[in-house]
């Protein structure tokens, strides 16, 4: 048809992943693994609390969030009560792997030989104090702002 | 439906141009749907993880993640991406004779 758009299909996209509980992690992690599967090129950058995924003492020990969600459908009050970030992130874990996602740890070394670059944001890894040795093995390097968006030449930038 | 011609049969394919029908299949067409894919000669390692799919498919009736695939084919996930370049679960599926698959991972 003569007026339709032809829309090119996405060659690559930059994933930002900027939040560190695991709610806030996953749906970044998703979308890398999802873009490979597609053969689409696909970068992670993790950024702020967002390095909490690939911290390698951190990376097993993400919690959901369960104060200051309102879509937890749970009142802040009974959210803040001990044990039930806990219990949120352990049913919420049980119902992902019934659906075959890997824990995170599993999950980065899937994405990362997938093809896909995985990244830490300087600025945050200056102001946390952490060194290259702080991060799992498949974090491929340390890179500034300027360099990230260098890499992302022709991507789609994805905040998350 | 759509159809084409595979192996010098007329096949069916679903609307993701898939074969429509599991019966249809046989190595000689995903031979011809490999090339199709871009990939010139199927090697053992292809066969590893087109049957694997079929099995799980045939058992489970839905093609395996690309984790179970890691997990379970015998591939591991580096050379599984280079065996099927541009997308190693849902082409693969496709060679196998399978529909598109419904998961996410």
């Amino acid at each position: 048809m003569a007026n339709e758009t032809e829309y090119k299909p996405i060659e690559k996209v930059s994933i930002i992943v900027s939040r560190g509980s695991l709610e806030g992690v996953y749906p970044g992690l998703i979308m890398a693994n999802g873009a490979r599967m597609e053969g689409i090129e696909a970068q992670l950058f993790f950024t702020f609390f967002g390095l909490e995924a690939i911290i390698d003492k951190r990376m097993d020990h993400l919690k959901v969030a369960t104060v200051g969600n309102p879509a937890m459908h749970m009142p802040t009050i009974i959210g803040m009560l001990p044990g039930m970030s806990a219990f949120a992130t352990r049913m919420m874990k049980k119902e992902m792997e019934k659906l075959d996602i890997p824990p995170v740890r599993e999950f980065i070394t899937l994405i990362h030989d997938s093809g896909c670059e995985i990244y830490a944001c300087k600025a945050t890894v200056d102001m946390f104090h952490l060194k290259k040795e702080d991060f799992c093995p498949e974090v491929d390097d340390i890179i500034t702002v300027g360099e990230f968006y260098e890499k992302s030449a022709g991507a789609q930038i994805i905040f998350t | 439906m759509p159809t084409t011609t595979l192996a010098g049969r007329t096949i069916e394919l679903d609307a993701d141009g898939h074969l429509a029908n599991l019966a249809d299949w046989n190595e000689e067409i995903a031979r011809e749907l490999a090339k199709e894919a871009g990939i010139e000669e199927l090697t053992e390692d292809h066969w590893k993880v087109i049957r694997f799919m079929r099995r799980v498919y045939e058992e489970e009736g839905d093609a395996p993640s690309i984790r179970r695939l890691t997990k379970e084919s015998g591939v591991d996930t580096k050379t599984l991406y280079k065996l099927f370049p541009k997308g190693p679960a849902k082409k693969a599926a496709k060679i196998a004779g399978l529909p598109k698959p419904k998961g996410c991972i």
